[in-house]
């Protein structure tokens, strides 16, 4: 067999926002790079995002500002977020959003100008840099065609990571991949490694994600004892399809709301008058899915077990100009116009917030050179991910991840050495499933598993749910040892399926984990059986590893203490931009009056 | 809504499988449901009976262009094509991949040299960085084609491709796209209409508008991006009268070619 | 077991022929019912030119002899052919004409996603094709004919002095504005009115009337081809309506005396 590792300065598991981001920093610093991908370049779960990136520009609100960014972040995430790398995103935001336009992304714009900003939920002014409702698009095509435009970085696309190498001394230094179109296997060695794979929404049935976002860079890195963090935090988008079944999950962009559409419940009741007077249909995302859960819980619900949201009163051409992909997507794929139907929506599973424990500044992890970024990475979103602060995330904390790995790789000498044995048994492991006669069907075991996860730690949790669903994890797990692949090496899904649904095991058995570690309602994590926050759980972070006897230990990790400044601005009622346009507005009334 | 009439009923899909060496139609099995697309049907196919079915997907929303194939000789994103549309019309459903590129396997084309014309094409060069001062007439025009998700249904379609292979030729339609979005950008400072002609190969489109037409973006590709095209290289090459008027001088000098 | 890693390289030919589904079994219809229309309207198109000596019948003239040049010019030689090429080779060189002949007569593609009928092919690289890039000049040319036609349709109206309306009156009158439409919907002036400019905007010097000219005549332009069909049907109709009344075999109805 052919074991010749590639060599390269930096490796880059994930051509997403945050793995093309990463690259192009890393490159810049001179780095050679290579980036894989387990789809073709440009087609990342990234493509797939609508509404925005959240960034403080204050194009349309001149009261905006980072302070104020941090103010909304901090409290979306209800206070577990690291505030220093909410201060990084927030300050720094902005730069890379113009950064994109210099590369040639072409923002919504102004009458005067400059780049739109919509309102997005629990922003407090407009802020997200959006381009229609293709937001992510826009974010990847452009990156991509940076990237093919920058030599010193490689992009393989379709080769698919399995496991992650260490060095004697503990260090990243490989990867372990197989090439998705011939079934090749490719040895990757590298002085720095960044995860930037993405999230794990498909562990669960109801999901907006695509079929990449399996938290493969999470679950290998776990394994080789990186630790994770936050992972109970799941974000529900409040607003999925519902209707038809082929399409139930898929995301209807926030903007909807942005852009004014109202939620109903059966009995043609405004029912966010009721949770939220204040934001009402804008309120954060875990408020809205959890209003849209209690009404169909009571029996309000939707002929298919959601809310109606209606956009049709703006009118056809504003909603054709504004939201022309979810006007396609209905008309195609549910025969319905939104301009003059309302729909129906009900939560959908979006966002990981939890991940690899990173560095704020680096992404590095507790491995060395190991970096991590975007969803794959824990830290800056908290108990619950503000609407836009993602895409951001990716190109903030890509970069510093890129640059970081870069400076690091530069500063390790010679080449990394991989070990032939390990190399040798993992080439064993990923071979495996074709040996096993009748085994189980991956395809159904992904189901079980998305159901249990579904069920037992979904939205509503309890402390007798989460351990009852580790109980089926547990059976489902020793079951999944015998999954088994027909066919051959090459393309084949069911083969592919097998690592991914084992990387999704492991995760879902951390958010069970962390799920019944938080006896407490915070953010996403919603317990019935602890329905308050509890300042006292919320000074702490989960942090799991997996010890080498394949359990998972928890530890505490107290949440980074805010500095008196910053801890200040909170003593408001309302964000910081808020307050001085309010003092000005009373002001301005004032001098108006004399 | 049309749901309950095919709902439950069984039907019979062909799907293409085998390899860019020998291949051939299977027929399958699939249980409609409501609202089903292709896309659903392949991957109920794949969990039911064939796990090893190769085939890319990755939205299932029209959103990021993995899906190509072709359903009945049609260029098609699978995940936008309804099923009941063919059951309505009582018509055979047959699934199989694109047929410009070389077969990888069952429904999965080799696209990798789509990529490398990508990577061939100068970047988009501004005169300064951002923040750019843009109007929203301005990129109306950009809008359109930045819309593309680049599935290459297009250069699927295109019989330049298809039917003469002139890849070598011509960079296709999907290209012409990205080529006028650039030319058209106000503060890209190239001069990219001799690349147009010579490396784009602009000359080789006969403007017959089957891009346009499978399009699951309906981006104009013809009307907007390659006509105006050539229209530039009409005012560059073919417009002596236009050149008299001007002057060459106020055109920047041609570049060198890219390496 | 799947020891060996060697796999038959990737061959790059296409995959075995997909069955075809009836709807696509249709295809041919559309090419031919357009390569026949278009052959008819040339035959007929060179009948004018090179069999009539004349085209008008009192005050009305044949679209294919506007403006009289040749009667004009005391040229004795086929009268209408001095303007005629005019108008023709616009409709050749048209982008929209091209779709439709390229299909419908050199099969290149006969419809979207069927194969090519020829083998070797050049697309417009070469002469005689290449040419079209002169399109832009037969539509300054034919904005002339257009004036002239207009002149014509009102023409149409002065009964020796008299107004009056005949039924030919209002064909011509419907005709220069068909042709009008047609013409101002073009590819090439739509390219002339914005579509060559990159900004509308950042150089305020530069009039925004550019651009709300441009959207004009993109919005025009969206249905040229259509513009391309009924003005088509509609001159050689007047023409056809012409002659009839040149030949004497119907009569003008008056409206309107
Ligand atoms: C429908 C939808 C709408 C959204 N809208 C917004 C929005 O409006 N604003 C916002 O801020 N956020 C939004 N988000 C969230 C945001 O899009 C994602 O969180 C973000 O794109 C994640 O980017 P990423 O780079 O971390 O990972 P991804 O984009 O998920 O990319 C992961 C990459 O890693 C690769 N990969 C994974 N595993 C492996 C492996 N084993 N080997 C090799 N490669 C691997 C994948 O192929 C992929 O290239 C939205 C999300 C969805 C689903
Ligand atoms: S119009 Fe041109 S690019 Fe489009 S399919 Fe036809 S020949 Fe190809
Ligand atoms: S132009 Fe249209 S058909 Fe071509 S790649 Fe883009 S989206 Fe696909
Ligand atoms: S799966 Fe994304 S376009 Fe079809
Ligand atoms: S007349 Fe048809 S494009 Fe000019």
């Amino acid at each position: 067999m052919n074991i010749d590792p590639l060599h390269y300065d930096v490796l880059i598991v994930g051509a997403g926002g945050a793995g093309l981001r990463a690259a192009l920093a890393a490159a810049e610093e001179g780095a050679r790079v290579a980036v894989l991908s387990k789809s073709l370049l440009g087609k990342a779960h990234t493509v797939m995002a609508e509404g925005g990136i959240a960034a403080a520009l204050g194009n349309l609100d001149p009261y905006d500002s980072f302070d104020t960014h941090f103010y909304d972040t901090m409290k979306a995430g209800h206070f577990l977020n690291n505030y220093r790398m909410v201060s990084l995103y927030t300050q720094e935001a902005p730069d890379r959003v113009l950064e994109l336009e210099t590369w040639g992304a072409v923002f919504d714009r102004t009458e005067d100008g400059r780049i739109m900003q919509r309102p997005f939920g629990a922003h407090s002014f407009r802020r997200l840099a959006h381009v229609g409702d293709s937001t992510g698009k826009e974010l990847i095509r452009t990156l991509e065609y940076k990237i093919l435009a920058t030599k010193r970085v490689d992009v393989y696309p379709e080769v698919i990571t399995t496991r992650l190498f260490l060095d004697d001394n503990g260090r990243a230094a490989g990867a372990f991949c197989y090439q998705r179109d011939d079934g090749r296997f490719l040895i990757f060695s590298a002085h720095a490694v960044i995860m930037a794979s993405g999230g794990w929404g498909r562990v669960y049935k109801v999901s907006s994600n695509s079929w990449e976002s399996t938290g493969d860079g999470a679950a290998i890195s776990f394994r080789a004892g990186a630790e994770l963090m936050d992972m109970e935090m799941v974000q529900f988008h409040p607003t999925g399809m519902v209707w038809p079944p082929g399409v139930r999950g898929i995301l209807v962009t926030e903007g909807v709301r942005g852009e004014g559409g109202l939620l109903f419940n059966s009995q043609n009741e405004r029912f966010m008058l009721r949770y939220d007077p204040e934001r009402k249909e804008l309120s954060a995302r875990d408020v809205v899915s959890r209003s849209i859960f209690r009404e169909v819980q009571a029996g309000r619900g939707t002929p298919h077990g959601g809310a109606w949201l209606d956009i049709s009163h703006k009118g056809p051409a504003y909603i054709k100009r504004k939201l022309p992909t979810m006007y396609e997507q209905f008309l195609k794929l549910a025969d319905l116009d939104i301009t003059r139907e309302r729909f129906e929506v009900a939560p959908t599973t979006h966002y990981t917030m939890g991940g690899l424990r990173v560095e704020a500044e680096t992404g590095a992890t507790n491995i060395e050179g190991l970096y991590a970024c975007g969803e794959t990475a824990a830290g800056l979103h908290g108990g619950n991910r503000l609407g836009g602060n993602s895409l951001g995330d990716l190109l903030v904390f890509g970069r510093r991840a890129g640059l970081a790995a870069a400076a690091y790789a530069a500063r390790r000498p010679g080449t990394s050495s991989l070990s032939y044995s390990s190399i040798e048994e993992e080439r064993r492991r990923v071979l495996a499933p074709f040996a096993i006669e009748s085994g189980e069907n991956p395809y159904l075991i992904h189901a079980q598993l998305q159901q249990l996860m579904s069920t037992y730690a979904g939205i509503m949790r309890s402390g007798t749910s989460l351990t009852d669903g580790l109980g089926h994890l547990e059976r489902l797990s020793e079951r999944a040892n015998r999954m088994s692949a027909d066919g051959g090496l090459h393309f084949n899904p069911g083969w592919g399926l097998v690592f991914d649904v084992q990387n999704m095991l492991t995760l879902a058995r951390a958010i069970l984990t962390g799920a019944r570690e938080r006896r407490e309602s915070r953010g996403a994590h919603w317990r019935t059986d602890y329905p308050d926050e509890d300042p006292e759980e919320g000074r702490r972070n989960i942090v799991q590893t997996l010890g080498p006897d394949g359990r998972i230990k928890v530890r505490d990790e107290p949440v980074p203490e805010m500095p008196p400044d910053l801890r200040r601005l909170f003593d408001d009622p309302v964000s910081p931009g808020v307050k001085r346009q309010r003092e000005e507005a009373s002001r301005a009334r004032g001098s108006e009056g004399a | 809504m049309t749901e309950d009439g095919f709902r439950g009923r069984e039907v019979p899909i062909w799907i293409f499988r085998g390899d860019g060496l020998s291949g051939e139609e299977r027929q399958y099995m699939v249980e409609l449901s409501p609202g089903m697309v292709v896309l659903d049907a392949v991957l109920y196919v794949q969990q039911h009976e064939a796990p090893d079915l190769a085939v890319r997907w990755n939205c299932k929303a029209a959103h990021c262009g993995s899906c190509g194939a072709e359903v009945n000789g049609r260029p098609r994103l699978l995940c936008k094509t309804r099923m009941d549309d063919y059951m309505r019309r009582n018509e055979a459903v047959h699934v199989g991949p694109m047929k410009t590129f070389p077969v990888i396997r069952d429904l999965v084309p080799d696209i990798r040299k789509n990529y490398e014309i990508a990577r061939r094409i100068p970047p988009f060069t501004p005169a300064h960085p951002a923040p750019f001062q843009l109007w929203p007439e301005d990129v109306e025009r950009l809008k359109e084609f930045r819309r593309c998700i680049e599935c290459f249904l297009c250069q699927d379609v295109c019989h330049v491709l298809r039917d003469h292979h002139r890849l070598d030729h011509y960079m296709g339609p999907r290209f012409m796209l990205k080529l006028a979005e650039l030319d058209m950008h106000p503060l890209d400072t190239r001069d990219r209409t001799p690349y147009v002609r010579r490396e784009g190969g602009v000359d080789w489109c006969n403007v017959t508008r089957c891009c346009s037409d499978v399009c699951p973006e309906a981006i104009a590709i013809t009307e907007n991006a390659i006509i105006p095209l050539k229209e530039r290289v009409a005012d560059r090459y073919f417009d002596p009268i236009r050149d008299f008027w001007r002057g060459r001088s106020r055109r920047p000098a041609p570049e060198p070619p890219e390496k | 077991m799947h020891d060996s890693l060697s796999h038959p390289s990737l061959s790059h030919q296409e995959p075995p022929h997909q069955t075809k589904a009836a709807t696509e079994r249709y295809f041919w219809i559309e090419p031919v019912l357009v390569g026949a229309a278009l052959a008819l309207f040339v035959l007929y198109s060179l009948w004018e030119v090179f069999f009539q000596v004349h085209g008008r019948y009192h005050n009305y003239l044949s679209p294919y002899f506007s403006p009289d040049l040749g009667r004009w010019l005391k040229i004795p030689v086929f009268p209408a052919l001095w303007v005629a090429w005019v108008p023709l080779l616009f409709r050749a060189s048209c982008y929209y004409y091209r779709r439709e002949y390229y299909r419908a007569w050199f099969g290149s593609p006969p419809a979207c996603a069927v194969p090519d009928r020829r083998t070797r092919y050049t697309g417009e690289t070469r002469p005689p094709m290449v040419w079209t890039y002169f399109h832009r000049f037969f539509f300054y040319l034919s904005t002339v004919v257009v004036v002239f036609l207009w002149v014509d349709a009102l023409h149409g109206f002065d009964f020796g002095g008299r107004f009056g309306i005949g039924l030919g009156s209002l064909l011509l009158l419907v005709d220069a504005a068909l042709l009008s439409l047609y013409t101002f919907s073009c590819h090439a002036f739509r390219h002339l009115a914005g579509g060559n400019l990159n900004c509308y905007r950042c150089k305020p010097r530069r009039p925004r009337a550019r651009y709300h000219l441009w959207r004009v005549i993109s919005r025009l332009n969206q249905h040229h081809g259509l513009y391309a069909w009924i003005s088509m049907f509609w001159v050689w109709g007047t023409a056809v309506y012409v002659r009839l009344l040149i030949l004497g075999l119907i009569r003008d109805p008056r409206l309107l005396r």
